[in-house]
């Protein structure tokens, strides 16, 4: 072993007593867990079985052929199986939407109408009804797709509105705030589930006869009116951080109060909201697997589903372990995406302060 | 109209909470006049200046700006703040702008210009306060010096009647308060009407037709600056001379 080496295990791992017990501890730990590991989730797994019975063979690990047998099903739920195509397209649409709205040179008036747009084709996609394509009506979408309409319409819709609350909130005129307060206090008093409930159970009592609300867009309107409460808070956070002194000057040009908060304060506030902002995304997403209370069918749902059937049964584990890969790999993104994001923007002031 | 004021205050008063900042002022200023205001730290004088735009309300008396009287109206105050133009200490440039667009901004947004005339007319500006070659910088990259001339740019991109400055060499290190003042003194000279808060008493000398002394939220004394630092009427202008000039 070289010099070197030794050093690097010197400074990193064995500095102090404490350290070297630590590096210790966790040497044994993994021996004794990542072995066994490998060997169950890759060595023994079986990744391709005609019928399940191979799963069930002595010695055998994880059962991945039970993903490849039910990803459809976790992908796109009970959705018409010779249309699936359609969901499937609509998931690559989405990231589509995500990869050009995370290039910055793409920040441009045109994203916000190509949000719309995307968003009005996933939907025409899903329900289907023109140009030839068979109508599917809302009960039957499910699965990671589900997950990304309940997340991605209700962020597109929660982050405006809650941009116009957390303005509501610092507003001069005394009504305005006292209901900007009032709505923010109470949804962030009260759990999602019971939000949920009430938007299942307690909304279609005050309806008129007839009038009625599909389960969806239900759930749907109770996530957004969460997800702006909570947004609201952030976007405030990142509107007191500005001086009064950008508020006097905007003012002092003669810009109207929506200029002012448009041009100046806003593009600001938003700039330092981004590590907060991200994690409140991060959050609702997840959080959208909670609509399972209500019946719907979303990626979670669907996996426990899948497990329901006998022949498959028992193999929860490769299931959720999938699942929460989904998962995973949908947030790990964000959160990567928003700390490059972060220094970029970080980078850009201390290589402006260099150049001097 | 061309002979009356373009700023009339009249038995004016303002509170903050308890505490009276302004008291009984009356005073007005006529087209093409610069004005010092000084005195003591809280006597008054920034808060006095800002009135004139309305970033401060007043709560008693009566406030005329180039004919148009301050109350609550929103339009009003904002037909007025685009004739009035204002230089803070702090400078408070657009830090997310470049120094171009910060100039360009209000014109399009606020007078409609279009953008070609906007930065046409924001690039004679910043030759005039000698910084034309920063005009992409944005203001973190600029020293104070420069961030305060482009702020007085940036006023002066509006085409104002009046422009108002608080305070506009305080905050700079000592070595650049000639180059902001330099600016104010010409700008001076082609005829502006100013009222600058200040205490440069070279510039009160070089450029004012009055110096407004004020105190504890009054105006003491207004006169000309020669008889007024040769021989100021009151005790506490005295007093306050003797400390400002006095090391």
């Amino acid at each position: 072993m070289s010099a070197r080496a030794l050093n690097w295990l010197r400074a990193n791992l064995f500095y102090s007593v404490p350290s070297a017990l630590a590096t210790l501890v966790l040497l044994a730990l993994a021996w004794k867990l990542v072995p066994p590991f490998v060997e169950w989730a890759f060595v023994n797994a079986v990744w391709r079985a005609p019928d399940p019975s191979a799963c069930r063979a002595a010695g055998s690990g994880a059962c991945w052929a039970f993903i490849a047998e039910k990803h459809r099903f976790i992908l796109f739920g009970t959705y018409p199986y010779a249309q699936q195509w359609r969901p499937g397209l609509g998931i690559l649409l989405f990231i589509a939407l995500y990869v050009v709205s995370a290039l910055r040179v793409c920040w441009r008036p045109w994203l916000a109408l190509a949000w719309v747009g995307g968003l009005a084709l996933i939907g025409m996609l899903m329900w289907g009804g023109v140009f030839g394509l068979p109508y599917v009506e809302n009960e039957r979408w499910g699965g990671l797709m589900l997950t990304l309409i309940l997340a991605t319409f209700g962020i597109a819709a929660a982050f405006p509105l809650s941009i116009l609350l957390a303005l509501g909130r610092r507003s001069n005129m005394p009504a305005v705030r006292t209901a900007s307060v009032v709505y923010i206090e109470m949804i962030r008093g009260v759990p999602l589930i019971s939000l949920l409930f009430m938007a299942s159970v307690m909304l279609p009592l005050f309806l008129p006869a007839g009038v009625s609300i599909d389960k969806l867009l239900r759930a749907q309107i109770a996530m957004v009116m969460f997800a702006v409460a909570y947004l609201a808070e952030v976007v405030r956070g990142g509107l007191q951080a500005i001086p009064n002194g950008q508020y006097e000057a905007a003012e002092a040009l003669g810009l109207s109060y929506w200029r002012k908060m448009l041009l100046i304060i806003l593009p600001q506030a938003l700039r330092i909201s981004i590590p907060p902002l991200v994690n409140t995304f991060i959050a609702f997403f997840k959080d959208t697997s909670l609509v399972v209370i209500i019946g719907l069918f979303d990626l979670l749902t669907a996996v426990k589903v899948a497990l329901n059937e006998p022949a498959w049964s028992g193999h929860g584990i490769e299931a959720y372990l999938f699942a929460s890969l989904v998962y995973f790999a949908f947030c790990f993104s964000m959160s990567k995406y928003s700390q490059r994001l972060e220094r970029d923007l970080a980078r850009g002031r201390r290589h402006i302060l260099r150049e001097d | 109209m061309a002979d009356a004021p373009i700023i009339e205050m009249k038995g004016v008063d303002k509170w903050f909470g308890e505490f009276h900042v302004l008291r009984g002022i009356d005073f007005s200023v006529a087209r093409g006049e610069k004005i010092v205001i000084c005195g003591p730290s809280g006597s008054g004088k920034s808060t006095l200046v800002r009135l004139i735009n309305r970033l401060e309300s007043h709560q008693r008396g009566k406030i005329v700006v180039d004919g148009i009287e301050l109350a609550d109206d929103v339009k009003a105050i904002e037909a007025i703040r685009r004739e009035v133009g204002m230089v803070f200490q702090q400078f408070n440039l657009f830090p997310h702008l470049t120094v171009l667009e910060n100039l360009v901004l209000a014109p399009t947004w606020v007078r409609r210009m279009p953008k070609r005339e906007g930065e046409e007319l924001a690039m004679q500006l910043l030759k005039r306060v000698r910084i034309a070659e920063q005009a992409d910088k944005y203001p973190a990259q600029l020293s104070g010096g420069q961030q305060q001339r482009v702020a007085i740019a940036r006023a002066l991109a509006m085409r104002p009647k009046v422009m108002l400055f608080d305070e506009p060499t305080s905050a700079l290190d000592p070595e650049m308060i000639k180059e902001v003042l330099d600016v104010m003194v010409e700008l001076a000279r082609e005829g502006m009407t100013m009222l600058v808060v200040t205490h440069e008493m070279g510039f009160a000398r070089t450029v004012a037709d009055r110096v407004v002394f004020m105190d504890r939220g009054e105006i003491v004394e207004v006169g000309k600056p020669e008889e007024f630092f040769a021989a100021p009427k009151t005790d506490r202008a005295k007093l306050f001379l003797s400390q400002i000039l006095g090391h």
